[in-house]
This record gives C-alpha cells, sequence and structure tokens, in this order.
C-alpha cells in the first residue's frame, strides 16, 4: 500500500513531489493548488485517509493515515498592498516570513497565535489560534478576508474575497478558519494587514491572583483601548506571583495618553517594560503551550471568568494558564487524561462554555475531538457540511470525540 | 409556483398557530409586502403569516415543511436586493411581531433580542449602559436585527466596529424543517465550526434566526467629526487613501460628491455646505480624549496636504450632528430628485477609488444619467444611486445597462459585487461573474446542509441555471 501510494504521488506531482516522514509515510508536497487537488482527487478515488500537515510544531503530525499532504511547498507571499493594507499568501508561508514581508513595507499583520514563530499561516487559520492581540484586534476570523481552499474530494473552491467588505454569496471562509481542516486544505488566504503602529509598549504588574483580576477588569470597566490585557498564572510567567500584563499599541499620543491612566483606573502600580523584555514575554506566552501535551480553549463571558479560572484550575491543577480579561479566551496547556478532560468539558458546558482541543497527540484528539460534542442541532448540521466537503472522508481530522 | 392564496386550508391552519388576525391573504393586504427597499421588483407573496413568538415560528415552519410549501423570512422589509420578496407560491413570514429585547447584560456587554428588534432601538435601549450596538445601516430607524443578520448589514461606523458578523455571538435558528439548532456561544466563541459567521449573511436561505446574541460597545469617550470640502473628486478620494495608509482607523470615513451634495442642498436637510465642491468627506475618531485629539490631528494635516479647501471640527454632539445631516440624510434628499432611486452596492479597493469613480462619472455621461455618489469611502464601499424613472423604458434600460457596467469595473478592479446589501434577486446575474462554477456549485451544497428542500427564500442569491445539480435536472 504504502510504495504504490508513494508511486502514485511521483506520477502525479514528479519526484520532487514525494518525499517520506520521518515513519516512512508518503509525504506529498505540492508546489501549487492544482497538484493538491491532484492529490485529494487521487486520495479520493483510491480511498485513501489523508493526514494534513503545516510544519508540524503546532499540531502533532500523527494521525493514522496513507499519506500525509504538506501544505509547504505552498510558500508564496503572493501580494503585499500597503494602500489597500491586504495581503495575499500561499497557506505554507511562515509567520516569520509572513512578518518580514510585511514589516518591509511598513506593515503588520495583528496576530500573535501560540506556538513558534515559524508555523505555516495555514496552521494558525486552520485552528482559529488568536493570542493575546485578540483583545484588540479580535479573533482570527477578523483577519481572514477570503480564501482558496482544496476539498476532500479535490475541488479547488476561492471564497470570500480581497477587499474588506463582502457579502456575495455564503461566507464559505468561515468554516476554514478553526475548522482544523474538516471542510478542506487550505492553500491560499487574503488577509487584513494594519500599517506599524507607531508606538508599541507592554506594561506588567504582579501580585496575587485576585488583586490582579480586579485591577484587569477595573482596567477594562475604565473604557481604556487595549491591544492585549492577559492575566498568567505564575507558572507561565515564571514567577511567583500572578502577572498581569497590558499591551498599548497606537499612534504615540494616544499610547501616551493610555499609559498615564493605567494606574488610576487600575488602582494599582504598573512597570513599563523595555522592549526587548516585554518580547521576550509575548513569546513566552506564544511558546508556554509547547512544553506541554496538550492545549485547550476557552471562551467564556468576562463576568463567568473567575469562576472559570476556578473550573480549569480546579480540575486541571494550575499548569500554564494564560486568561484574555476582555476577550474571555482562556488558554490552558498541561497534561490530563481523557476521563478528567471529558468532565471538564461537561462541567464547562453546563456553564454554557465551549472548550477546543487546539493541540494534542491523535489518541486524545480521536476520542474527545477538537470540540466535543455539540449544541442542540448543530451535529447533525456538521455532519451534512463535512459529507458536503469531504464526501469520502478523505481528510484524517477528528471534529467530534468518539464516544460523543 | 402555483399561488397560495386561495388555499384555504393553509390559511386556516397558519390561523390555528398564530390567531387568524396575524394571516394575510387577501390581494389589498399581499400587496403591502410585495417589494423591499429595491424599486424594481415586486411580486406579491402567497400568504403572509406574522408569528408572535419562537415556538409559533417553529410550528409554521414544521407545517409548511409537512406540506413542502417554501418561504421567505421577511423583517421590516427595507433590504435594497431583493431578498425578502415572496412569490405567490410562498409563505412570507413576517418577524415584525417578534420585536422584545429579551436580556441587557451591561457586564458581559451582550443583549439577546428577537429578530424583529429595530436596530436604533436596541442602541437606545442599552444606551443608559453606556453601551451601544455598533453596526449602523443607513435604515437603522427601522431596519431589524433579524435582517442585518440574513444580509450581514453594515454602515458608516463599520469601518473601525466590523459588520454584523463581528457583533453576533450566538444565533437560535429554526431550520426549515422547524428544528432548532443552537450556533456559537454566548461568549462568542464558535462551540465546533464557525456556524454562526456561516449563517450571517446567508440572506435567509439557511432558516429563521429566532434568537440573536449579539456583542455591545462602551460608548466612546470621545468622538470628533471633521468635514472637508474639495474641489476636485480625485484629490478627495486620494485623501482617503493617504488616511487609510497612515495607519489610523478612523470610526467612519466617508464621502459625497457634488451632485450628492447638490441634492442635499436642495432639500430640507440642507446643512450650509458649499455646492460648488467637488466632494466633501466626513472622517470620524473616536477613543480617548488624547489619542482622538492625535488622530484628529494627523487626519486634519493628511486632508489639507491633499488640497481641502475648507476643513470642520466638531466634538459636541448637536455639531457634531450637524455635520453628519447632509450624509445621514442623503438618500432621503436623492430620492426627491426623480420618481425612482437605484442604490448599487458595491467594494473596490481601496486603492483603486480614484479610478473608480473616473470609471463611474465616464459610464453616467456615456447612458445620459444622473448618477450621485455617497458611500463608505474608508472600505471601498461604493453606492452610486441612479435617478430615474422607470415609466420610462430607454430610461430603465439605460440604468440597467450602467449598473452592469459599474459592476464588471468593480469586479474587473478586484471589487465585490456587494458589500452590504446581499445579492438578493437583484444581482443573481452577476454571481457567476464573481464567482467560479465550483465556488457556486459549493454554495449551493452547503445551502441543503441547511435546507435539503431548498424551501428557504428560494430563487435568491444563485441563477437557477449555476447550480451543478440543477444542471443536471433537479428543480429550484
Amino acid at each position: 500500500m504504502n510504495e504504490a501510494v508513494f508511486d502514485r504521488l511521483r506520477r502525479l506531482l514528479g519526484p520532487e513531489g514525494v518525499e517520506r516522514d520521518p515513519r516512512g509515510l508518503p509525504r506529498a508536497v505540492p508546489e501549487s493548488d492544482d497538484a493538491l487537488a491532484l492529490v485529494c482527487q487521487a486520495a479520493q478515488d483510491a480511498g485513501w485517509r489523508v493526514r494534513l500537515e503545516g510544519q508540524g510544531s503546532w499540531l502533532p503530525a500523527d494521525a493514522p493515515a496513507d499519506l500525509a499532504l504538506s501544505t509547504c511547498g505552498l510558500h508564496r507571499i503572493v501580494r503585499v498592498s500597503p494602500a489597500d493594507l491586504v495581503c495575499t499568501v500561499e497557506a505554507g508561508v511562515t509567520l516569520e516570513a509572513l512578518r518580514a514581508a510585511l514589516a518591509a513595507e511598513g506593515l503588520w499583520l495583528a496576530l500573535d497565535p501560540p506556538g513558534r514563530s515559524d508555523r505555516t499561516v495555514g496552521s494558525v487559520v486552520a485552528t482559529a489560534t488568536a493570542g493575546p492581540l485578540r483583545q484588540g484586534f479580535g479573533p482570527v476570523r477578523d483577519h481572514v478576508l477570503g480564501s482558496t481552499v482544496v476539498t476532500g474530494d479535490g475541488r479547488l473552491v476561492e471564497a470570500g474575497g480581497k477587499v474588506v467588505k463582502n457579502v456575495a454569496g455564503y461566507d464559505l471562509t468561515k468554516l476554514h478558519v478553526g475548522g482544523f481542516g474538516g471542510f478542506g486544505v487550505i492553500t491560499a488566504l487574503h488577509l487584513r494587514v494594519r500599517a506599524q503602529p507607531a508606538e508599541d509598549r507592554t506594561f506588567q504588574v504582579s501580585g496575587p491572583r485576585e488583586a490582579m483580576f480586579d485591577a484587569g477588569r477595573a482596567l477594562l470597566a475604565a473604557g481604556g483601548s487595549l491591544a492585549a490585557l492577559e492575566l498568567l498564572t505564575p507558572a507561565l510567567a515564571a514567577r511567583p506571583q500572578w502577572t498581569l500584563v497590558a499591551r498599548l499599541v497606537g499612534t504615540a499620543e494616544g499610547v501616551a495618553a493610555e499609559a498615564a491612566q493605567l494606574d488610576g483606573a487600575s488602582g494599582i502600580r504598573w512597570a513599563p517594560m523595555p522592549e526587548a523584555a516585554a518580547a521576550a514575554l509575548w513569546n513566552l506566552v506564544a511558546r508556554a503551550p509547547l512544553d506541554a501535551e496538550l492545549a485547550l480553549r476557552f471562551g467564556a463571558l468576562t463576568d463567568t471568568l473567575d469562576d472559570t479560572m476556578d473550573l480549569v484550575l480546579g480540575t486541571l491543577g494550575e499548569g500554564l494558564l494564560a486568561t484574555g480579561l476582555g476577550t474571555g479566551q482562556l488558554r490552558w496547556a498541561g497534561e490530563a487524561d481523557v476521563a478528567t478532560l471529558r468532565g471538564l468539558r461537561r462541567r464547562a458546558a453546563e456553564r454554557e462554555i465551549p472548550v477546543t482541543l487546539e493541540r494534542a497527540s491523535w489518541p486524545l484528539r480521536r476520542a474527545l475531538g477538537h470540540f466535543g460534542a455539540y449544541r442542540e442541532g448543530v451535529g447533525r448540521l456538521v455532519g451534512r457540511l463535512r459529507e458536503t466537503f469531504d464526501p469520502k472522508g478523505v481528510i484524517a481530522v477528528a471534529l467530534e470525540g468518539a464516544d460523543e | 409556483m402555483q399561488a397560495l392564496a386561495a388555499d384555504t386550508g393553509l390559511v386556516a391552519a397558519l390561523g390555528r398557530i398564530v390567531g387568524p388576525r396575524w394571516v394575510r391573504h387577501r390581494g389589498a393586504e399581499l400587496a403591502t409586502y410585495a417589494a423591499d427597499g429595491l424599486p424594481t421588483h415586486e411580486s406579491p407573496p402567497g400568504i403572509v403569516v406574522l408569528p408572535g413568538s419562537r415556538d409559533e415560528v417553529a410550528r409554521v415552519l414544521r407545517l409548511l415543511h409537512l406540506l413542502q410549501v417554501p418561504f421567505v423570512a421577511r423583517g421590516a422589509g427595507t433590504g435594497l436586493s431583493g431578498g425578502a420578496l415572496a412569490e405567490p407560491g410562498a409563505v412570507l413570514v413576517t418577524l415584525t411581531r417578534m420585536n422584545r429585547i429579551l436580556a441587557i447584560q451591561p457586564e458581559r456587554r451582550r443583549a439577546v433580542v428577537e429578530p424583529g428588534v429595530v436596530n436604533a432601538r436596541l442602541s437606545e435601549a442599552v444606551a443608559p449602559h453606556g453601551l451601544y450596538y455598533a453596526p449602523d445601516p443607513s435604515s437603522q430607524s427601522a431596519c431589524t436585527i433579524g435582517g442585518n443578520v440574513a444580509e450581514n448589514a453594515g454602515g458608516p461606523h463599520c469601518l473601525k466596529y466590523g459588520v454584523t458578523t463581528n457583533h453576533v455571538a450566538a444565533l437560535e435558528v429554526i431550520l426549515p424543517d422547524g428544528s432548532l439548532a443552537r450556533l456559537g456561544s454566548p461568549a462568542g466563541e464558535p462551540w465546533g465550526p464557525d456556524l454562526v459567521g456561516l449563517f450571517v449573511g446567508s440572506e435567509g436561505m439557511f432558516g429563521v434566526a429566532v434568537e440573536i446574541t449579539v456583542r455591545l460597545e462602551p460608548l466612546p469617550r470621545e468622538v470628533r467629526t471633521i468635514f472637508a470640502d474639495f474641489m476636485a473628486l480625485r484629490a478627495a478620494s486620494e485623501a482617503v487613501s493617504a488616511i487609510i495608509a497612515s495607519g489610523i482607523v478612523p470610526a467612519a470615513l466617508e464621502m459625497m460628491d457634488q451632485s450628492c451634495v447638490r441634492a442635499v442642498e436642495a432639500s430640507i436637510f440642507a446643512t450650509g455646505a458649499r455646492t460648488d465642491s467637488a466632494a466633501v468627506l466626513l472622517v470620524e475618531v473616536d477613543g480617548s480624549p488624547a489619542a482622538a485629539a492625535a488622530e484628529c490631528a494627523i487626519v486634519e494635516g493628511l486632508l489639507r496636504r491633499h488640497g481641502a479647501r475648507e476643513v470642520l471640527v466638531a466634538t459636541q454632539p448637536a455639531e457634531r450632528a450637524r455635520l453628519w445631516q447632509g450624509r445621514k440624510k442623503a438618500f432621503g434628499a436623492l430620492g426627491r430628485i426623480a420618481p425612482d432611486l437605484a442604490v448599487q452596492d458595491a467594494v473596490v479597493p481601496r486603492s483603486v477609488l480614484p479610478a473608480i469613480l473616473d470609471t463611474i462619472a465616464e459610464i453616467r455621461d456615456r447612458h445620459r444619467l444622473q448618477i450621485s455618489n455617497v458611500f463608505h469611502a474608508g472600505d471601498g464601499n461604493l453606492h452610486p444611486c441612479i435617478s430615474f424613472d422607470r415609466r420610462d423604458p430607454d430610461q430603465a434600460r439605460r440604468v440597467a445597462e450602467a449598473s452592469a457596467e459599474i459592476m464588471d469595473a468593480c469586479l474587473a478592479a478586484g471589487g465585490s459585487i456587494t458589500g452590504e446589501h446581499g445579492v438578493g434577486s437583484d444581482k443573481m446575474a452577476y454571481m457567476p461573474k464573481a464567482f467560479g462554477p465550483a465556488a457556486l456549485d459549493l454554495m449551493c451544497e452547503v445551502r441543503r446542509a441547511f435546507d435539503p428542500d431548498r424551501r428557504s427564500n428560494p430563487g435568491k442569491v444563485f441563477p437557477v441555471h449555476v447550480c451543478r445539480e440543477w444542471r443536471r435536472g433537479g428543480v429550484a
């Protein structure tokens, strides 16, 4: 089987387009979306299971499959348009490559997802992993204007557009943002970018959890314009106490004005961070989940955050938890077994809080699913949509849990 | 499709669900619902039913599912794409009775509303809590949140704060078979794939939203409105490009051309603006007082550098309202010029605004039409407004031709055929120009995941011939 798949891929893509992963599995590395579509069509015809891969640095490349399909051959930055604040990139472009290309034009992608900086843009979008900047600039979906996708049965489809406002047709791109590949392979993206801010400053303060939490909430209630506001556990920040971090981004005058109000609005004294120290701290927040076996994302309402933090820490132990006090996004990284995670999800569901499995080994993903059980009426819709985009189940992905 | 009005059995059955007084089936009653905000399309529905609760919506849809009768959901009927028109063989499910704000949660910055709640009423209701609902379509004093969800409505202030899809956290939806689906979560984090994102803007073809959880924004601490007039249209549009490229994201960035300014100044909405300007810009910045002041100074400088003749800045609500008046009342003023007004809606990359305005002027001259431009310049969302008299077939033909040429020009520039009004009945013909066959096929198939029988708002968005399943011999 393995050899037959390898030979078929060689015939489709040429010798350059196929390699073997460390365990000997054939890995297709198409260099165009058309070629990628051919791989999916061949997989559908032959009944192969395909595992999707970017750099393999976020989701482990461990789903059982007949072949791996890598987006790393799709590494072109197609277009950067400073006047329109839009760029078009192929899905295999790494974050660091994109950031460098944008910086050369005075532009900035306001996304700081967890993981390594060589993560592919496609992976960030497919997993909808936003970081602390979600506070000021929205979740990943807000940055994606359009997409090109190859469906499980090999159809090449462009959805959305490359303008910042567009309601023509159904917004299929929304399914691919955070769809974990369940609705096809993202091959290219039109992204909204911003002019590099004139000023970008980070402030921090450490103390007991309750004091930090209250200060952060007071700051938000005062209506400040914050790019990020994260509460970090001592383990995550590698400090004896909890750490509250605020990031201000904008014009020099605007940032100075916001900074001047931090202490008064929150009732505590903030310390400005030197640029290098701030970069190191945000990098620590991004890299923390890589030190753990799994990463979970919780979406809580801001008035239930405290309770949600209790639930997470009480069930899973302190671990590495970063809480967006304004976004309600909690990201926990650590280790836990299937039964514990099922129980946690059940209790979170009672509070109407979704728990997304962002990063885990295949056995955990298979058992729990990225999303677990759905709310009323949703499972049937997702099932039909999966059939629409991938009728033969070519793509190896576990959206729902095995026993739910 | 056969007319339903004579189906006394269906009329009676619907009456048993909602009460007989909430079922309309006589000619004159149906005529009221024959059009929405689009003047060029009309179609009286077969029966109109006005459910008063989510339970009644579910029961109505279950009945229609059993009988396999198509239906169209409708809010206030202010839509501009003919999206809420129903044919005589369909039931129009009008949601204006479902106008309750079910919950206001200031601490969470959320409100839970029924679909018939009027957009502006929601902002009024939450204002005492220092909050507002950001999407502000021009029709906000009449249009409903349910309609906004169907069309993914925008508005002047969506430049900074996003359109409807950015402000809907969760939806409770009655699917076309009468079953309930709960999409999203109160916090706004998708619960599974982002079905809220897929549903918003699906133009009523996936089902009926009966409960909508929206995000609310804190009222900005400081707002500055900047008015500038220009003696050349190109200079104004270049000023727009410069503001966007500066990195500032204004709360709003709107433009009106000379034809529009003159229409306003000739109306009861006159603001005293000089009518010899080629274009005016309205820019709004907000945030902390210091940040707003800093951004205001930068914007003022850019406007002057790009040739603004006069720049006025207002900070007080009354002064700001005066500067906004011309823009807010523009469509009303334009409506006085001729019996009919075709409000187009298209989007271009912002960098091509100067060129596309030249192109529209050339199309206007060639077709001998009056076209006024009033639009959301900051996000490249054009609204060329064509004044005409539809009783004159030659004029109507020229309007249709000019509209098509404008759409072609916007698509050729890398834009979209609609930024906020939707495709509806009006723009179906352009869909094959905007999307390839694979995307159109897939959209039709996605619709079937929600509505396998294709009974929810049938015949909209996709021309019948474009979908593979229909080309294979199915029926619409």
